[in-house]
Parts: C-alpha cells; structure tokens; sequence
C-alpha cells in the first residue's frame, strides 16, 4: 500500500505516492527529479547524498521516503536564492574546490550544516565534520580551505 | 527495499500494539543507520517498520533530581548539543558522537546503538561504566534493565518480541567522577572500532583513586568488563606500575576474534594501550571537578 | 609558482585562475551525471552475477524470469556475437576484445565472483533485480586461483586452455596463467651490480585496490527499429565507449551515438566497458530505453581495481653515491584476463635515474579476481614503492642525504631510459632542488614523527584530439571538443581559446561534444587533454586567426602578410591609416567576406613532455597502536606549464591522497572462495577529510619544448612518489621499513615489534 506524504522542500510544499520501503534518496531523485543530490554508496558512508531534514545533516539514502511527511527537506538546489549563489558555492568556484564535482553538493549542504551550528570552525573541526563526505579528486585541501573562507565572508570578514 | 509496512505511532503503547501484531515480523526504527544498511543488504527482513521518532517520550532528553532520562531515539547530534549531559557524562557523549559522521549523528540513536547489539557498538562501553539502567515497555508493561544486559550476543539482546527500549537512564555523577571513551579506528573517523575502551574514575578528598571501572568493546561477543581494575587501582596513585598492571588485566579480560576489521592479537594488544589512555583522561577529567 | 621558465612571455590567460565555465551547474546540482538522465517508458536493467570465483556455465535458463512480473528481456553471453581474438590499441593499452566481450558478459566460464552472467530488464529497479532470482544458471565449480603463487604454481588450475606466454622465446609447449613476460633494459646489470660498494635487495608486496571514484557506473541506451543507438553515460572517452560497443555488438560505428554525462570521477577506471554494451542489448531485445546502475557493492565486486604486486628490486652503488646497476622482477595481478599494467611498471620503475646498467623483468599473471583496469599512472605506484624504498635505503647506508642522493642519478635530458628512448628536455632536477629548497624540509620534526622524500615518473600520453573554434555572429566562440571534462579541462581549453584569440575569456563557451558531433578524440586519461586536445584547440583557434587576417586583408585591400592578429583584433603590421577589426565586427561582416569563421583540427598529438614529482611527507607514528597519520605532505611537479594552476594543484593533491589511502589503509580483502570482503566504503577505506593535513602543491615549470604552451600532463605523476613517501617517513619515525601495503596500523605494530 503506497503512503502519501506531504512535505517541504527547500521552502516549496511538494507531495508524492511512495512505496513502505523507498528510500527519501530515490524518490527525490526518480520521483521529484531533484538530482543534485547523488548516490555514491546507498549505505551511508559516503555522502554524496546529504540534505537537511527539519535542519539536522543526514544521508537521504538512509531515510525512508514516508518518514518525509510533514517535514522540513532541504537539498543543494535550495542553496542559492533568488538568483544569488550562496557564499559557500562561491567560494567552491572561486577556489576550485571542485574537480569531478559529484561529491559538490554533499559538500555544500553538509558545509552549510556546519556553518549553520558553528559559525567559526576552525580547520580541524570542518575536517571532522566534513569527515562523512567522500571526495577522491580533491585531496580536501581546496575544499577545506573554500569552508572556512565562505566562513569568513559570512562572519561579515574580508579575506 | 522491501517492507510492506511503515508505521509511525505517536505512543509507546502504539507502537508495542503495532509490534505485537507483527508477530515478530516488525522491527523498531530509530535513526535508520543500522535498520536500513541491513535491510537493504537483505541481512534483515522486516514486514512492518515501526518509526518511534514521533513518540514524545522516546525523543525527548530530559534531567531531574533521579539524573538525566535519555529517549532512545534522541539522535547523537542533539545528545552532544545538551550541556548538562556533555559536563556530567563526557565519556558516554563523546562515545555516542564516536558513532559515524556528522550525517549518521543526525540520525543514530542510543536505543539503536544498544539494541542494534554490534560487539563494535561506540555507545556501549560508556553505559556499562557509568551504571546506565534502561526501561523497556512490551506487552506485560515495562521493566528497567541494565544497560549492561541488553546485548546478549552478536546481534542478539535480551529483549523479547515485542519490547522496545524506550529509555537510557542515566544518574547525576558523583562529585569528583568521570568518564572517559577512546577507541581505535584505522582512519580519523568513519570506521567500526578495532577497540573501544571506556573508563570511569572516583577519587577520594584527597585526589586519589578510590575506585574505578573499565569496560572494552569489540573485543568480545558483548562488552567485557575489566573487572580487576578496581583491585588495581583503587587506593593507590595512578602511577605507571598500577597502569601498567591495568593494561595487562585489560588485555586479560579480552575474548576477541579475528574478522576484517582487527586480528585478535592486535585488538588485544590495543585493549591494553586504550584502557591505560581512557583511564588517565578520566582521571584527569575527575581532578578538574571538585 | 613559475620557476625555471626563463624568457616566458607575458600570458593574459594562461596562468591565471578563472572560475570554471561548467561551475555553476555543478555546484546547484544540475549539472548531469550518469545515472540523472531518465526517458519516458524507460526500463531499469540489473545483471546477474557469478556467485563463484571460477567455473564452467553448463545451461542458463531465464525462463522463470521471463515470466515476472514486469519483465521485459533477458540477456546473456548468447546475445553477443562470438569474437576472436584480437588487438586494438584505445587508449592507454591493449585491448583484446574477446576478453573484453568475455569480462562484460561471461561465456562458458565465470573468472570471478561478480562476473556478469546475464542481465534483466524490468519497468522498475526491484523488479528487475527480483527477476534476477528468476534466472537459473548451472555451474561446474572449479578449483579458483587467488594468489601469485596459486596461479605461478606448475599443477595450477588454468583460467584460460589457450593462454600461452607471450614474449617467451622458444614460446612454451603448454598453456599456464602468464599471459605474458616483458623484459628490458641496457648493458650489463650483473656487471654493475657488481661494481657497487653497497646492494640493496628487497621484495615487495602490494594488494589491489580500487580507484575509488564516488560516482558508480551508469548508463542509458535507446536503440530505434531503424537498428540507430543513443548512450548516455559518463566515461573518460565517448568515443571508446562507441567503438568498445560496436565491436562487441558487431554494429557499424555510425549506428551508435553516445552522448556524454558529465563524469564523477574516473582515473582510470571508466576507460574500459561494462554496462553500455549489456543496456544497448536489452534496448534492443526489449524495445525500450534502458537504465542501468551499479551499486557500490557492484562497483567493487566487479569492475576493475588495479594489480596486487611482488616486486623484487636489487639496486646498488658507489660509496659516493652513483648508481651502478638496478635490477627488477615484477608479477603483477591481471584478474580474469589478461592485461595488467606490469609493462608501464617495468618502465617506470628506474626511470627517474641515470643507470648504464638496468634489467627489468615483468609478468602480467591471470587469477580468479575482476579483471584489473587502469588506474591513474597503472603500473607505476606500486613499481616507484619498491625502487624509491631502496633508494631510500641506499641513501641512508651511505649517509647521504636523500635527495642529494637523487640529484647524483636524476635522470635529465639525453639520458637513456631504461625502456629505451632518450629523455627530452626533462625537470626532475627541477623538482629535486625545489624540494630541498622548500622551508618543509628544513622544519623541525617532533616526537615520532619522521620524514620521507620520494620522486615519481609518467610518461604522459599524446594520441588523437579534434576540436573546432567556430566564431558566431556576435563574436563570442564556441570550442567545441570530444573529451570529457574530469577535473577542470573546459576552463583550461577556454583559456587557450582565449589566449589565442586575445579575447576575453567570457566569451569562450566550451562544449563537450558527442560522438556524433565532434571529430574523434581519444580517451580522457593518460594526463593527455590538456596537452593533445589542449594543441587541437591551439592549432584550430590558430586557423581562425589566419582566417580573420585573411577577411581583415581583403577588407582593407592589403597583402596578408602585411596583417597581425593581436590583443584580439586585426591590425596593420607598419604604418597607420586603418582602425583595428576586432572579432566581433569581422564576425559581424563575416557573410560577405567569405562565410563562417570557423577553425578546426584533428591531429596525433606529437611532443610529449614527460613529467617528475618530488615529494616531501611527514608523519607520526603511535608505538603502541602503530596508527600512521601524515601531519605534513609537500608535492612538488613539473607541469611544463600550467595553463589553469588552481586545477593543476588539484591534480596534485588529489592524486598525493589517493597515493596516501593505497600507502596506509586501502585494500581488497578476499575470503578463501575468492568473494571480496569489503565491498563497501566503510571497510574500503579511502581517506576522509580529517586524515589529511593541507597539501602544498609546488609547481614547476620546465617548458615542454614539443607543446605550443610547453604543456606536460599533470593527472598522473602525484599519485607515483607518495606510497614510497610515506614508507620512509615511516622509517625515519621508527626504525622500521615497510615493505608490504597497505601500512595499516597492525602491520605497523608488528613490524615495530619484530624489529624494534
């Protein structure tokens, strides 16, 4: 018997029929056609598939898609504003912290969870907290680096 | 993924009716990070998934004089954000937010961790160590349990079908107690522990240790208890000598196999190295609190 | 940054950081990769795999799962037209085809666990991979072969009846699982061995490991009742992905278009075939669109690591330091079929040094585990482990400084190469005294830590780039190019545009094109786009400007020669009188002086540039758990010259930590039946954010003297020195020399107890 969730993403009421057993990942990718967020693993250990749900980081490939209902969603197609690209895509551009580019929105969601709690991280604590996103093209040093400098610009600091 | 049924009640007493109706086909979901891999890798076979993250009682943290009144489901990342519990219990908190990444303490639970009942569980030493009691309801009503006894082997607790662990318990610590976690992990972060090793430590007035526990994880089928380090360090300074003779009780107390992730050797060896560390960060943690 | 570039004339582009032109779609999560595309009526496809390592197929029979629900074809080896063997060069090695036929879809055999036997087609993802339940296979298990000595054993089991050594004189009377034995060198290795004051004889071992990239395979293919094929996928070469699925369909090539996705990662490991082919076949058989994805799990099964290795190095030399001889034996493991890097290791391994004497002897050995595939510099990481371990050795036995030891054997210009031609204009040196000049190697080290250097050689590839510059009537251009962008290429290709046209470089659109569009290109791999098609797009912006000079000159009735193209506008040589034309007014009037400015060139590219990395790594060592965590790396690279630096540095660090993962806890752990343990990233461990420290990447810039811009290929060289790296390091912290991978911290706690 399929639910019917009602939900929020990024700041849009959306609704859809889904499965007991399918996952938030595939239904926003396969259902809602929000791919920006990727599956790298389906298990949790990579992601490349990070939203915010009711402003908490976590892995959608580990949410079941009814678990949705009535909740708040945000993904990386919500990150820019009215046309603004947030400071943390900025800076990913501005500093090449990006090569394949697939791992980039898990990134930047998980970075603006970050941000979010701490708005003053040092390298050490972005790393940590980064620690649960892949990236094998980077090496994380530019991506790190674009963190904090997005960090700074948002703490109203020139750099 | 195959569950033909979720539900998500919003009571305790729902969701063990909706339990007992799945005739042990239903399964508990908390933050999903362990449910989930393991459905989906066909490793668990669920017909109903019952999510209790609706359910006031087991999302909620909350303190009084009997101490801290932990919901199951709490996610680690609220865990770590309560100030109260992270300066009371700073072994158990930072045990939990051992467990995964940011994205996994967005959703893992201690009920999960303990009741998921992996020998690697992060969130288990800490609870045995500090004395932590948990209150499961089923179908006869509830009971309290000692953390220590929900996980009865690989996999396995000692709830019966139908129970759901509700609540961690957790009391005031002492005055000049403390915790402590460490484990060893081949990576920075990520990894299933190789060794996890929690210690607490009560010194007297005069700053000496009057008693102490330790507890090892993944070193066993459940957690092993270093039921010699109290002996070995109680009454007496915590000089390199007694450490020494803990490291070695540690390793003792071990029982540990090879797999992927750690020959026994090696996880015995370490045991001794964690369980000397985790001590003296307890110790010193018990110093600083008057 | 710049550095030995003497004379270099002033770039307005090259050199500079310019935010990348497919940036902004990639960062809002347009941007479309492999598996993103979808098409009305599409079906989902999941293939079967081998649940043994090794054994024969007696019968397949689908007809259970035929009849599921939602089934709407099945395929198997049966729908593949039968080839015999054959070679043909794509890329950056031989490819057999009847392998290749043989590894997508097995035939009479399974080589591996995991190795596809047949694949379904179903109107949603479940229900195919329910019907796969529904397809019985039969096998005769047979005896599996799992390690080097398994498979070099005289009584071992055989995974090929035909397969006899190739490079054997006499070749042998019976068949065996070496697919092949490579031999090179110069002069006499006995003789200079036996000149030295010092010998180092040492054998190492390295496991598979996996190229790791985020994205798992993916593609999308549609195939009309006119027989006309469209693929989507990502791939590091669309026109691979062409030519590998006709041959193995037995299409004509003009019958098959593939449209690349953007790419999440490669390195190697999407130069090769797996699901296109078997999605253009189920198309087919079932009429509809297919869409197939691998798991994870499916990505590790059963797509190519790279080589498990045993090398034995014996190098020795003079008191003073001068290499006298250097001898190599590298097995190298293939996996089901043959084809491992062991002859790019064989070359590699002695490369950086100036050695008369040099013997190098590989074997390219089948076992029952996935079929191996490249993975950035193949070959060479595991064969630099060896040969930069030993030198490090020699070095410390003679009390010399490590890279002053380098320096007395660097390899440089007119130097031989131990595989045979003589080194161009070179920077090893380069990168040597750069090193030793960085304050990093000075620093002071604490308590258990320690301090490694390392040098590292690629080749780099050249092979065949087109590329068109079409000016359009506002003067803005559009590059268009057949190599898909991994890590930055279209800004770099835009900023050759742009430097050769004098305009700006917002007004370069580059485009990735398929194969229907775009004349053919080669892979993206073997560090060769920026280089190859980086001189297409030079040579084809090149034949616009002769264009614009030739439209400029009959508009102003003067010689040709009498006209320049500069700073993006078309000017008399000498002498005033005519007001500059720039590109978008020649553009404008292009209709009436002869038609469309357009530029194109298809070439084989010729003067490659060879490339050196030296590295610098620091580490801390726990005694009593034998963790290892890097607490500095400084990688300095020859790139000839960097045309986008932020995305040479890029290269940089991401191949220093994909080195620091296969150095310290990357592995493939297989059960005794052969069935991989860790297929997954929890217990594949690549390295995470907080394992690494920031990565200084040092460039230098020795002009290749064959490229227009002195390009050399960046992708590959980091990757090389940082195993070696990081194991001395690890000896100067401990004592204690690794000679087995990965480093992990219980292989580093029993050697510090063995030898501490």
């Amino acid at each position: 018997m399929k639910h019917h969730v009602s939900t929020t993403i990024n700041g849009d009421a959306a609704e859809f029929l889904c499965e007991p057993g399918a996952l938030l990942l595939d239904v926003l990718r396969d259902v809602l056609g929000l791919i920006g967020t990727k599956e790298g693993c389906g298990s949790g250990d990579c992601g490349a598939c990070s939203i915010l749900l009711d402003g908490r980081l976590v892995c959608a490939c580990l949410v079941l898609a009814a678990e949705a209902e009535g909740a708040r969603i945000e993904t990386v197609e919500g990150l820019a504003r009215d046309g603004e690209l947030h400071p943390l895509q900025r800076r990913f551009l501005e500093d090449a912290a990006l090569q394949c580019g697939v791992c980039t929105p898990g990134f930047l969601v998980a970075a603006k969870a970050l941000l979010d709690r701490n708005p003053d991280p040092t390298e050490e604590e972005a790393r940590y907290w980064l620690a649960g996103n892949l990236c094998r093209c980077t090496g994380y040093d530019k991506i790190v680096r674009a963190v904090l400098e997005a960090a700074a610009e948002m703490r109203g600091e020139v750099r | 993924m195959r569950a033909t049924r979720y539900a998500a009640p919003d009571s305790v007493g729902d969701a063990v009716a909706l339990l007992a109706g799945a005739a042990g086909r239903g399964r508990v979901l908390a933050g999903g990070s362990d449910l989930l891999v393991q459905m989906r890798a066909g490793r668990i076979e669920a017909e109903l998934v019952v999510d209790v993250k609706r359910i006031e009682r087991m999302t909620t943290l909350s303190h009084d004089a009997r101490g801290f009144r932990i919901g199951a489901a709490v996610c680690g990342a609220a865990l770590a954000e309560d100030a109260l519990l992270a300066r009371a219990w700073p072994g158990v908190v930072e045990a939990v937010q051992l467990i995964g990444s940011s994205q996994i303490q967005g959703r893992a639970s201690l009920g999960g961790n303990l009741c998921n009942a992996s020998p690697a569980a992060d969130g288990v030493p800490a609870l045995v160590t500090a004395g932590a009691r948990c209150v499961v309801a089923g179908p006869a009503g509830e009971r309290e349990v000692e953390a220590s006894q929900v996980a009865t082997g690989p996999g396995e607790t000692s709830l019966s079908a139908g129970e759901i662990l509700v609540e961690v318990l957790l009391p005031d610590p002492p005055p000049r107690c403390a915790d402590a976690y460490l484990r060893m992990t081949p990576r920075s972060e990520m990894d299933i522990a190789v060794v996890g090793a929690a210690a607490r430590v009560w010194l007297d007035e005069r700053g000496r240790c009057s008693a102490a526990r330790v507890a090892l994880g993944s070193v066993g089928p459940t957690v092993r208890e270093v039921h010699a380090a109290d002996a070995i360090l109680a009454g007496g300074a915590l000089d390199d000598a007694a450490l020494a003779r803990l490291a070695g009780a540690a390793r003792d107390a071990t029982a540990p196999i090879d797999d992927l992730r750690g020959s026994a050797r090696y996880r015995t060896r370490v045991a001794g190295v964690l369980a000397r560390r985790a001590t003296l960060i307890a110790y010193a943690r018990a110093r600083e609190r008057r | 940054m710049s550095d030995g570039a003497e004379g270099a004339r002033k770039f307005r582009w090259v050199g500079t950081r310019p935010v990348r032109p497919d940036g902004v779609d990639k960062v809002t999560g347009r941007a479309r990769y492999g598996a993103d595309l979808a098409l009305p009526g599409m079906l989902w496809g999941r293939v079967l795999r081998s649940p043994h390592a090794h054994a024969r197929i007696l019968a397949i029979d689908a007809s259970r799962a035929l009849a599921m629900e939602g089934v709407k074809a099945v395929v198997s080896a049966e729908d593949l037209p039968e080839i015999r063997s054959e070679q043909a060069f794509v890329g950056e090695g031989p490819t057999d085809f009847r392998d290749l036929s043989h590894n997508v879809m097995a035939r009479g055999k399974v080589l591996y666990h995991g190795h596809a036997v047949a694949a379904v087609a179903a109107t949603s993802a479940e229900l195919a991979e329910r019907a796969l339940a529904g397809i019985d296979v039969e096998y005769e298990v047979l005896p599996a072969v799992l390690d080097l000595d398994a498979a070099l054993a005289p009584d071992a089991p055989l995974l090929h009846e035909d397969l006899v050594t190739k490079g054997v004189n006499p070749p042998p009377q019976r068949a065996s699982n070496v697919a092949e034995r490579v031999e090179m060198g110069h002069g006499d290795v006995e003789a200079g061995l036996a000149r030295a004051d010092v010998v180092v004889e040492r054998e190492f071992t390295t496991r598979p490991v996996h190229q790791g990239y985020i994205e798992p395979h993916a593609a999308l293919a549609e195939i009309g009742e006119d027989g006309r094929a469209t693929i989507w996928c990502s791939s590091q070469g669309h026109f691979m992905v062409r030519a590998y699925t006709a041959k193995l369909l037995g299409m004509e090539l003009s019958s098959i278009r593939v449209i690349p996705a953007e790419i999440g990662g490669g390195f190697g490991g999407k130069t090769t075939v797996y699901l296109e082919p078997v999605a253009t076949l189920l198309a087919r058989k079932s009429g509809r669109p297919v869409k197939m994805v691998m798991s994870r799990e499916e990505v590790f099964r059963a797509t190519g690591p790279t080589s498990g290795t045993r090398i034995r190095v014996k190098m020795g030399c003079t008191r003073d330091g001068r290499l006298t001889g250097a001898d190599a034996h590298l097995e190298y493991e293939a996996g089901a079929f043959p084809g491992s890097p062991v002859t790019a290791g064989a070359m590699t391994i002695f490369a950086p040094y100036d050695v008369a004497d040099v013997r190098i002897v590989g074997l390219d050995v089948v076992l029952n585990t996935p079929k191996v595939a490249a993975y950035r510099a193949p070959g060479a990481p595991m064969a630099a482990f060896a040969a930069e371990s030993a030198v490090d050795e020699l070095a410390r036995r003679i009390d010399l400084d490590p890279i002053e030891f380098r320096l007395r054997n660097a390899a440089r210009e007119g130097v031989q190469a131990p595989y045979g031609p003589r080194f161009k204009r070179i920077g090893h040196v380069e990168t040597l005294e750069a090193a030793r000049a960085h304050p990093h190697y000075r620093a002071p080290l604490l308590p258990n830590q320690g301090r490694g250097v390392a040098s590292g050689f690629w080749f780099n590839a050249g092979l065949q780039s087109s590329a068109d510059v079409h000016i359009n009537e506002d003067g803005s251009v559009v590059v268009t190019s057949g190599n898909p962008d991994i890590g930055g290429s279209r800004a770099s290709l835009a900023i050759l545009a742009a430097e050769e046209l004098g305009i700006d470089y917002a007004r370069v659109s580059p485009i990735v094109a398929d194969t229907s569009q775009v004349a053919y290109s080669d892979l993206t791999g073997g560090s060769r786009v920026t280089f190859a098609t980086g001189m297409a797009v030079v040579e084809a912006a090149r034949s616009v400007v002769r264009q614009l000079r030739e439209r400029a000159a009959a508009i102003w009735e003067v010689d040709l020669d009498d006209v320049e193209w500069r700073d993006g506008a078309a000017r008399l040589r000498a002498g005033a009188g005519r007001e500059p034309l720039g590109l978008a007014e020649l553009a404008a009037r292009a209709a009436r002086t002869g038609g469309p400015l357009a530029g194109h060139a298809s070439l084989t590219a010729r003067g490659v540039g060879a490339a050196f990395g030296t590295h610098i790594c620091d580490v801390e060592v726990d005694p009593e758990t034998g963790s290892v965590r890097v607490v500095r790396y400084t990688a300095v690279q020859d790139a000839g010259r960097a045309i986008h630096p932020s995305y040479v540095e890029g290269q940089m660090q991401g191949g220093v930590a994909q080195g620091i993962g296969w150095a310290l806890n990357e592995e493939y752990l297989f059960d005794a039946d052969g069935v991989m343990q860790n297929p997954g990233f929890l217990d594949y461990r690549m390295p995470v954010a907080s394992d690494l420290p920031m990565i200084d990447a040092v460039i230098v810039e020795v002009p290749n003297p064959g490229h227009p811009y002195g390009v050399r290929g960046v992708g590959e060289v980091p990757i090389v020195p940082p195993i070696p790296a990081v194991a001395n390091a690890i000896h100067d912290a401990t004592g204690v020399r690794m000679r087995e991978l990965p480093m992990s911290p219980p292989r580093v706690l029993e050697a510090l107890e063995r030898e501490g």
